[in-house]
């Protein structure tokens, strides 16, 4: 049995997680990450075949860093907010401490002329610790149903 | 027709691109069946996908889509995936593996070869209803394409007046070809790009290593690829596919400083990755060619950008869609390590690209800004006018005109300076 404390904290860190990316936040987001962190998106049908290819993946928070560096600095992609619709959290085990956890995204971008579009939906399927009794991800894997990305792939998912 | 938008090449060097080219539809049309119908060979799929008897893919050529398979003799084969009853597409798998084709409709079965071979109550029930009786299954076979492969590379044509695929290469893109598929594949795995953008505007990008070094500020600023380094643009006698290429380190930074003033955005030689490497090279050839953009007349693009190697299939849904189907692979003997470094460096290109997200992006907004200016013309001016030739430097669109001069030529459209529409 899961205490309430924990659930409400893992809850809370997930919503977090969407909203920090939402408010373009994402120097603070990337507090959200162990040092050893594996960020990734990957497609939906990649994994259905086993197959290893990423949409994107970070296999540690400096690489994590250098993304949102680069869309800071580099990349010019398409003006946009983001919305994040997080479905019901599952936590699905606990080992030593670490919480397998899972929730549907629905991931809405809104361009500059208000207009709003399905941007993905898929699934978090991520591992969370818990470091001086805070809750951040050492795994976050978004599998996304939308592998036909739409334009690109710029801010996280 | 009337109304139809006045479609001039003023210039016989094709340095104008009439807009209309992207945004009428009559003329998409016309594309499906001159070019992609036409004697062009198009990319269908690579080996390593199909590697068991009764192996199949779905693709597409141009809006069509294809079925491929591996036979029970290993022969290799590619079908409209249209089933010859009424027309219900047979196949509705991306991939799989079977002895035989059933459309889901009225179960008429084919095999591998697309031989229709049975029909459900052939008869009928009872004496009544059933096949009439000059109904001949041995006369009914799927509508096939011909088909060549190349090292492991499955190209289709749908026209029996298409050259031999070897000819309509040519030894520059052969060269290129070996080079990339020197030893077998394996699969990495897909990624898919919707574009909202004509699919010649995708052609155009990959034929515009000049932007390469400007739109693409990650490139530029860790030295992937800089105007101001050895590369160019090789084309082949026709000059309808082009050859991106260049070679790491072969520039100072003076000429970098110089060639980038006045620029925004673009340069900037302070900008340090806290993981670097992603960005290492490990070289595979005795050459030092580090980046190779091959893009082949009309649907397919071969990359390898350092260690990231993939191909880029064109696969349209309108005038103004697109599909962009990546297939990543490394090759067979590849360790564990390589691998990983050719999925760390996947994150460079791709949808989701640091090099190249900016792209699909890139397509839209001209097709937005050229919808209603559709009697205006693009210029293509740099790397200079006239004949359309192999450039020595990475400042340069020339291929962007090899690739009309051919597309003209399918399509029947005169150039020149007082040339029009028909």
């Amino acid at each position: 049995m899961i205490g309430t404390d924990i659930r409400e904290a893992i809850t809370d860190l997930m919503a977090d997680f969407c909203h920090f990316l939402d408010d373009d936040r994402l120097e603070e987001w990337l507090d959200f990450f162990t040092e050893d962190c594996m960020y990734k998106v990957l497609s939906r049908e990649n994994e259905a075949s086993d197959l290893p290819l990423e949409l994107l993946s970070c296999r540690n928070k400096n690489m994590l860093r250098d993304r949102i560096l680069s869309l800071r600095e580099a990349n010019i992609y398409n003006i946009h907010y983001d919305k994040h619709i997080l479905g019901a959290v599952r936590i699905l085990e606990e080992k030593n401490g670490d919480y397998r956890v899972q929730a549907n995204y629905s991931l809405y971008q809104t361009n500059q002329d208000g207009v709003s579009e399905l941007f993905s939906v898929g699934t978090y399927r991520d591992l969370v610790v818990f470091d001086g009794g805070i809750p951040i991800f050492r795994e976050k894997i978004a599998v996304v149903d939308t592998f036909g990305i739409p334009r690109l792939l710029s801010t996280p998912i | 027709m009337q109304n139809e938008p006045q479609l001039t090449w003023p210039t016989s060097d094709l340095s104008r691109i009439p807009y209309a080219v992207y945004c009428d539809p009559t003329i998409y049309e016309e594309e499906q069946d001159r070019i992609f119908r036409g004697p062009t060979w198009n990319y269908l799929a690579l080996d390593a996908e199909l590697p068991k008897k009764g192996d199949f893919l779905s693709t597409k050529v141009g809006e069509t889509p294809v079925l491929v398979c591996r036979d029970n003799d290993n022969s290799l084969h590619a079908f409209v995936n249209r089933c010859m009853h009424r027309g219900m597409l047979l196949c509705r798998e991306r991939q799989g593996n079977s002895p035989n084709f059933i459309c889901p409709y009225h179960q008429w079965t084919y095999d591998l070869k697309g031989q229709l071979r049975a029909v459900p109550f052939p008869k009928g029930v009872n004496g009544e209803g059933g096949l009439p009786k000059d109904f001949d299954r041995k006369n009914i076979h799927l509508h096939e394409l011909k088909i060549e492969s190349y090292k492991g590379v499955i190209f289709g044509t749908f026209s029996n007046k298409s050259e031999p695929l070897l000819d309509y290469l040519g030894p520059e893109v052969i060269y290129e070809i070996d080079r990339l598929f020197h030893k077998p594949v394996h699969i990495l795995g897909y990624q898919r790009q919707r574009i909202f953008g004509n699919w010649k505007l995708y052609n155009d990008n990959v034929r515009d290593p000049n932007h390469g070094g400007l739109l693409h500020m990650f490139h530029a600023t860790f030295g992937l690829y800089r105007l101001s380094q050895k590369g160019g643009a090789k084309l082949d006698a026709r000059g309808r596919h082009n050859i991106t290429w260049n070679a790491l380190g072969t520039d100072d930074e003076k000429t970098t400083e110089e060639g980038y003033e006045g620029t925004k955005n673009v340069y900037n030689a302070k900008f340090h990755l806290k993981d670097m490497s992603m960005l290492q090279n490990r070289t595979e050839h005795d050459d030092d060619v580090t980046l190779v953009i091959l893009s082949v007349f009309p649907n397919v693009v071969f990359q390898q950008i350092s260690n990231s190697l993939c191909t880029r299939q064109i696969r349209t849904d309108s005038n103004n869609r697109m599909e962009l189907y990546w297939t990543y692979f490394g090759y067979a003997d590849d360790d564990e390590d390589m691998t990983r470094h050719r999925l760390d460096q996947a994150n460079l290109v791709g949808p989701g690209g640091l090099i190249s997200m900016e792209d699909g992006e890139a397509v839209e907004l001209v097709q937005t800004a050229v919808q209603r200016e559709q009697d205006k013309h693009a210029t293509v001016e740099i790397g200079g006018k006239g004949k359309i030739k192999t450039q020595k430097s990475l400042v340069t669109e020339v291929p962007i005109r090899g690739f009309y001069s051919y597309y003209c030529e399918l399509m029947g459209f005169p150039v020149g300076s007082d040339a029009t529409a028909k």
